[in-house]
């Protein structure tokens, strides 16, 4: 296939994936939604239980009726669940294959520009995702991840499309390859450490109301318990975090010294990607912190997610710097 | 230690500022000490160097594009001066910023090195003694065997192939692994010291300077020919500088030549050829951007390129004012150039020029523009002064800019007088004050030569840090024990473990090392 024929595949097949991913992000609302449609059930039994047996509703009387529906409820979720990860992997396959012919068709690594550091980092996620879905269980991510993806993949299809091509002469260079590879696992990792610092949240707020006898809803019964939510966050900051280091504290420098004679200069990007940095080594030793574990760390590294987001995107459209790609 | 804090609070009130504190100032000294080296300190200093950096991406800094800076200032001039006496034009040079990062290293340092202290002597320390209820921790089994027998050796041999470190004790086995877990943590700490060192290091005694070099001409390394040098500290001058020089031969760029990024840069390349010494044979290089040359601990970049046109300037009286190259500076993406020719010795007239150099020139509705970076058809496109002629000063002038408080433009027709050439074109100038050629145009290549002499230490620094990061965070310490019991006539064998942080998979080799032992005593 010559380089345009190529280019024509990975503009099909990039497209495709969003709209597969966006199916798979609405199997997985749905599964969510499953779950918390339960909850007014759960507190109607609840009352009626109440009305019937007196001043005692504990958990002994209520707990049946709730159970049932949850099954129930829990059985439809998983269905919802199950399309979409299939869905997932589906979007995946097709996202892979539009990242491929886009390195091939401009016969060099797909990610010299906005739009193909986009789709290559959100395919990252994916593949983060997928990696560790088997082994850490990560299905409840589903939801937070397949619209993390399908958002970042539409933004780059409508907003930053530019036609494969060639690069700036500052770009030619294998440090392309190492830096911004390093970059793109190391945001993946971000990202799904992002999300589950957000469920974790949630989650153990949920788990603080339920001991004081508030109903949980079902949706997040399915979800693991807030401690192990947060050892898988750990899991995903701990394996990014000195990828991330070199990335931008080694393999950045490099390039910088010998694309633009210094190694480091305080460019718009450099800065933002030390203070990631910073806000991600603070996360690590809020960890270690008497009064800072739990849910002021997960705060901490939500904060070291949105500066990132912020270094990916808002750099490029709202500051200007070295870091400007062809277009965008 | 809230009552402490009281007293202190109360002994340092503003009052009286000069009497010592009721702690004693030692005691102060180390309260505060005490302080700056606590974790919590550590992370607000950390969230404040982040905070801390980013009005540097946002306001125009002077060392990055003092253009922006003196815009900024002419834009706002109520809140100009206030950010300059806040520092916030050369943030990281900043006194307050300064303070944040040294007052973070220094809390590195207080945490860190107590804490090698107490690494080195644990490390010679032995694993310890079993606790006395080993099935209340958090790893545990137990089960029976007939005889004691070998099983403590067993258990020894296993915990060892683990790698866990094993001391026998009386009817027991003690075994720690994991201790490269702050090993590790001390190496990053440590290495990111080594890292600013590094980095301190290449600011004191390395040099930066930039050097336009029109295309056939050479530059050789000394102050003197830079166009601007900027030393380190403890940089004494040209002794410090390598003898070398070069002669740019050739530059050719190619750029985008259809699509939406036309006119998009594709490739740069500058012909050199350099001499290490001034008595050394002549070297060929090709410079390119991502290939710096490197001679005798410089380097050579390659950071820009523009166009110079090569110009004649006759005055009234025929004589030659003016030949050669002038270096115009590109103003756009298409390098639009801008730049001057002066001819100060033109007689009766001095005589000085303003104007474009169009590497693509195509009239639009604001005159002539250029229209790709390349040149398709050039054309200069410019308009001239006069003066009466002035004493010498002395005084450096840009070579960018006229100075036109004492000229004159001229004019023709009543309309202020301009003209568009291209190369082998001549103009006559009005009033019979003489002529100007375009001869032709070259190119020229804005170089970079400098040496930073820390870089390597400061990436040794960083390199160390992440190996060091990635024990402290993927090595994880156990305590495990096993330890045989005589109870109630039956013999016991008790294996026990506990973690250190959080960490999964514990009772899986707990019982991991019962399955070996049993099958080892074949229960």
């Amino acid at each position: 296939m010559n380089p345009s024929t190529l280019a024509s595949l990975s503009n099909l097949l990039i497209p495709t994936a969003t709209i597969i991913y966006g199916l798979a992000m609405l199997a997985h609302a749905v599964e969510w939604a499953s779950g918390l449609r339960v909850v007014k059930k759960d507190a109607e039994a609840k009352v009626l239980v109440a009305a019937d047996g007196g001043e005692v509703p504990d958990v002994p009387a209520d707990a049946a009726p709730a159970d049932a529906v949850a099954d129930e409820s829990s059985v439809r979720g998983d269905q919802a669940s199950r399309i979409g990860i299939l869905l997932t992997v589906l979007a995946f396959a097709l996202h892979a294959g539009g990242v491929l012919t886009r390195g091939l068709a401009a016969g060099r690594v797909p990610w010299g520009n906005m739009y193909e550091f986009s789709i290559t980092a959100s395919l990252a996620v994916a593949i983060v995702y997928l990696a560790l879905l088997k082994r850490q269980r990560l299905q409840w991510l589903g939801l937070g991840v397949t619209f993390v993806i399908t958002a970042a993949l539409g933004i780059a299809v409508l907003a930053f499309y530019v036609p494969a091509g060639d690069l700036l002469p500052a770009l030619h260079s294998y440090w392309l390859v190492i830096h911004v590879s390093a970059a793109a696992i190391a945001g993946g990792g971000f990202t799904l450490g992002g999300l589950a610092s957000v469920l974790y949240l949630i989650k153990s707020r949920a788990e603080a109301r339920a001991v004081d006898g508030k109903p949980m809803p079902a949706a997040l019964r399915r979800v693991p318990s807030a401690e192990s939510i947060d050892a898988v966050a750990y899991k995903v900051h701990a394996f990014s975090f000195p990828i991330w280091t070199f990335g931008v504290l080694v393999a950045g420098p490099i390039w910088a010294y010998y694309a633009w004679g210094r190694a480091w200069g305080w460019d718009p990007k450099e800065v933002w990607s030390l203070v990631t940095w910073v806000v991600y080594a603070a996360y690590l030793h809020a960890r270690a912190t008497a009064g800072w574990r739990g849910r002021r760390a997960a705060w901490v590294a939500i904060a070291g997610w949105v500066v990132f987001l912020f270094n990916f995107v808002g750099v490029n459209l709202l500051l200007s710097g070295f870091h400007a790609y062809s277009g965008l | 230690m809230s009552e402490v804090k009281d007293r202190i609070a109360a002994a340092s009130g503003p009052e009286e500022p000069g009497t010592p504190p009721a702690l004693g100032l030692v005691g102060w000294l180390r309260w505060m000490w005490r302080q700056l080296t606590s974790m919590k300190t550590a992370l607000v200093l950390l969230f404040l160097l982040a905070l801390g950096a980013v009005p540097g991406s946002l306001i125009p800094q002077t060392p990055i594009d003092p253009i922006k800076v003196s815009d900024f200032l002419a834009a706002h001039p109520k809140l100009g001066p206030l950010y300059d006496k806040l520092g916030l034009f050369d943030v990281y040079k900043s006194a307050w910023f300064s303070a944040i990062y040294l007052l973070l290293f220094i809390s590195l340092i207080g945490c860190v090195v107590p804490r090698l202290s107490v690494y080195l002597k644990g490390l010679r320390a032995r694993p310890p003694k079993p606790p006395r209820n080993l099935n209340r921790l958090p790893g545990y089994e137990r089960f029976e065997i007939p005889e004691a027998g070998d099983v403590l050796e067993v258990a020894t041999r296993e915990l060892r192939k683990r790698r866990f470190r094993v001391q026998a004790y009386d009817g027991a086995v003690g075994a720690e692994r994991g201790y490269l877990r702050e090993a590790g943590n001390l190496l990053f700490h440590f290495s990111l010291i080594l890292a600013l060192v590094g980095v301190a290091w290449g600011s004191l005694f390395g040099y930066r300077g930039t050097v336009l070099v029109v295309v056939g001409n050479g530059f050789s390394n000394s102050v003197a020919q830079y166009d601007d040098f900027t030393p380190g500290r403890a940089f004494s001058g040209d002794d410090d500088l390598p003898p070398f020089s070069l002669t740019v031969k050739d530059f050719q760029a190619k750029f985008q030549e259809d699509g939406p990024q036309k006119g998009a840069a594709r490739e740069f390349k500058a012909q050199l050829t350099y001499q290490e010494t001034p008595d050394a044979p002549e070297k060929p290089y090709l410079l390119e951007v991502n290939h710096p040359l490197r001679v005798d601990g410089s380097d050579v970049f390659l950071l820009g390129h523009g166009y110079a046109p090569r110009v004649t300037v006759r005055d009234g009286q025929g004589n030659v004012a003016f030949s050669g190259p002038a270096p115009f500076l590109p103003q756009d993406a298409n390098f639009s150039s801008f730049g001057v020719i002066k001819a100060p010795d033109a007689r009766p007239a001095t005589l000085g020029f303003e104007g474009f150099f169009l590497p693509t020139a195509v009239i639009g509705q604001q005159g002539p523009v250029s229209m790709f970076p390349d040149d398709l058809n050039p054309a200069l496109v410019m308009t001239g002064y006069y003066g009466r002629p002035q004493p010498e000063t002395g005084k450096p002038e840009s070579v960018y800019q006229l100075d036109k408080t004492k000229l004159t433009q001229f004019t023709q027709n009543g309309d202020k007088w301009r003209f568009q050439l291209a190369p082998g074109q001549s103009v006559p100038l009005p009033d019979k004050a003489g002529s100007l050629t375009f001869d032709g145009y070259s190119r020229w290549v804005k170089l970079q030569i400098s040496d930073t002499p820390g870089k390597n230490l400061a990436l040794g620094g960083i390199l160390l840090a992440i190996l060091g990061l990635m024990g402290s965070l993927f090595v994880h310490p156990r305590r495990t024990w096993v330890r045989v019991r005589d109870e109630d006539g039956r013999t016991v064998v008790e294996v026990a473990g506990l973690d250190r942080g959080l960490e999964r998979g514990l009772g899986d080799e707990i019982g991991a090392i019962v399955k070996s032992l049993k099958k080892q005593e074949q229960v």
